[in-house]
């Protein structure tokens, strides 16, 4: 009897940094393991709802591009995020939307041209164990993913579904612009209170730059110094987004993959939905910061999801 | 309640207890930190109170020596349902009777061998091997947080005689269940990791086992007692070299 291998597809090329990544890893910090997650949630959202999707699929992130697949089995992929050459044996195709793929067809997508993260989500999702609830890769801690790492050359990637899905495309009115300026909301916080008036309205006014020590764990900006008068304290929790003043001076945003706590005395955090955009951010990106209220950022986060939550999709041939 | 009552509990209330925002869904909460592991235990019996008022509405809890970080849900919680409740918790964490914490046994070959430092540190503090392994494994400490890696637990506080700054130079890879003292603090290194602790033994338990519960044999607000055992034990307990 003839054995039906199973959907998937086979890694040509890695490119320089792809991963399995979902909404994140929760209610683990405690035991020191982190959040991991795609970096730009919006661009993996819009992703896993072109193919009606549960929000929570594993996608694949693909940081700055290069990524070669073949289709072991006819299915439906949609692209989001960066703007890179995506094309489907030699034929360009467009970003965020859909796409049929049938068996045998080579996928390749470039490098990107502008932004630094695509996320190319399949129908019914690719198939991995979870691992403390999530199936997001964070190489550091050996978690998520396949074997805890980014896929591999030759590796297959098992699949949900094959069938071929209506082609839903995101209305263009939707399609984030990514920047090389942007204005980061920051609701202030944690140790701001410590740092003289003077130090808070120097990085409120300032310009900053994402330098190349820049990656899931944090961004790492260059700038004018901030001093702080707190000289040591206690390790504590670190939340998304939270903005951390090292001896250096130099603010360091932190991510995803951060670690979950840290001694370096803080200013607050980025709201979520700016973070997104940091995160697609390259190096030499200008960076100015904006300080908000809790109450602020809550009514910008529920309009925001509101909004994500309705984002019309045009359905039609690609 | 009687005014002999109202005056104890006031005497007993010392620094108040403030709480800071943190991001756009998370509050941190800092205690008194003048006795370090009473602040400690009190922060895991804070965390417990909240799991149970606030259960799903939480996202995250990250308790840190004195301080709680508690990520919310903004979708099931306002700014101000949730503030209240932290205020009303720590209201009854005031009156609370300390919870029992667990001690956790750890066996650790001590050694010139499995702990590079150990010679050094000796050295430095004026004292032979055998009374620094002496001295760090005679008391128990107390896990004041979980994190750098998972499974790793940050011990306190270490007897002064013994206290060790880091090393200058951090070592590129200090190998899986490396025991280590960093100032006041010490740790077990649950797996192999780049560190600058100093390097005085090797315990052979796992720390940190992904794919069974429980992943970690301890949580913060427990306690750890240090065992010194041979090598022979050492390799019997699965330990290598």
């Amino acid at each position: 009897m003839k054995v039906k291998s199973k959907p998937s597809f086979t890694v040509i090329s890695p490119g320089m940094l792809t991963t399995i990544q979902d909404c994140g890893r929760f209610r683990q910090a405690h035991l020191g393991i982190t959040t991991g997650g795609a970096a730009d949630n919006n661009a993996f959202m819009c992703a896993n709802q072109l193919l009606k999707n549960s929000e929570d699929a594993p996608a694949l992130e693909i940081n700055f591009g290069g990524l070669q697949l073949i289709a072991n089995s006819a299915t439906t992929i949609a692209i989001t995020g960066a703007q890179a050459p995506i094309s489907i044996n030699g034929e360009v195709k467009a970003n965020w939307q859909c796409h049929h793929l049938n068996k045998n067809d080579k996928l390749d997508i470039g490098f990107a041209t502008s932004g630094c993260r695509i996320y190319l989500a399949v129908s019914g999702g690719f198939i991995v164990p979870s691992q403390f609830g999530s199936t997001s890769t964070v190489i550091r801690e050996k978690l998520g993913g396949f074997d805890g790492g980014a896929i591999k050359t030759g590796q297959i990637l098992p699949i949900g579904q094959t069938e071929k899905i209506p082609l839903n495309k995101i209305n263009s009115h939707y399609i984030p612009k990514y920047s090389n300026q942007l204005n980061l909301r920051v609701i202030t916080g944690y140790q701001i209170s410590s740092f003289s008036r003077q130090q808070v309205n120097k990085f409120f006014a300032s310009e900053y730059q994402v330098s190349s020590q820049s990656d899931r764990m944090g961004y790492r900006l260059t700038g004018p110094k901030i001093t702080s008068e707190i000289s040591s304290m206690y390790s504590e929790g670190i939340c998304q987004g939270a903005i951390q003043i090292p001896p250096d001076g130099q603010p360091i945003v932190l991510a995803n993959d951060r670690q979950t706590i840290g001694g370096y005395p803080k200013l607050g955090s980025v709201l979520s939905i700016d973070l997104n955009n940091l995160m697609q951010s390259p190096q030499g990106t200008k960076i100015h910061f904006e300080p908000i209220s809790i109450h602020c950022a809550h009514t910008l986060l529920h309009l925001a999801k509101a909004k994500l939550t309705n984002v019309p999709l045009i359905q039609g041939m690609s | 309640m009687s005014r002999n009552n109202m005056s104890i509990t006031t005497s007993i209330t010392t620094a108040q207890p403030t709480i800071e925002i943190a991001g756009e869904n998370a509050l941190i909460i800092y205690l008194d930190d003048t006795c370090l592991v009473k602040t400690s235990s009190k922060i895991a019996q804070l965390k417990t109170l909240l799991s149970e008022k606030l259960a799903d509405k939480l996202i995250e809890q990250i308790p840190s020596y004195n301080s709680l970080l508690v990520v919310f849900d903004l979708y099931k919680i306002d700014y101000f349902a949730i503030r209240k409740t932290i205020k009303e918790q720590l209201l009854l964490l005031a009156s609370a009777h300390q919870t029992k914490c667990k001690t956790i046994e750890l066996p650790v070959f001590y050694s010139e061998k499995s702990g590079p430092d150990l010679a050094l540190c000796a050295k430095k503090a004026n004292l032979s091997i055998d009374e620094v392994i002496h001295i760090h494994q005679a008391q128990s400490y107390q896990i004041f947080a979980l994190g750098f890696a998972p499974g790793f637990a940050f011990l306190g506080e270490v007897d002064e005689r013994i206290a060790m700054p880091r090393l200058a130079t951090p070592r590129k890879k200090v190998p899986k269940g490396a025991v280590g003292i960093a100032d006041q603090q010490t740790a077990v290194y649950p797996a192999s990791s780049p560190g600058g602790w100093n390097l005085i033994g090797l315990c052979p338990t796992p720390l940190f086992d992904p794919d069974n519960a429980p992943h970690m044999p301890f949580s913060v607000g427990d306690r750890v007692k240090f065992k010194p055992i041979t090598e022979q034990e050492f390799t019997a307990l699965g330990g290598k070299l």
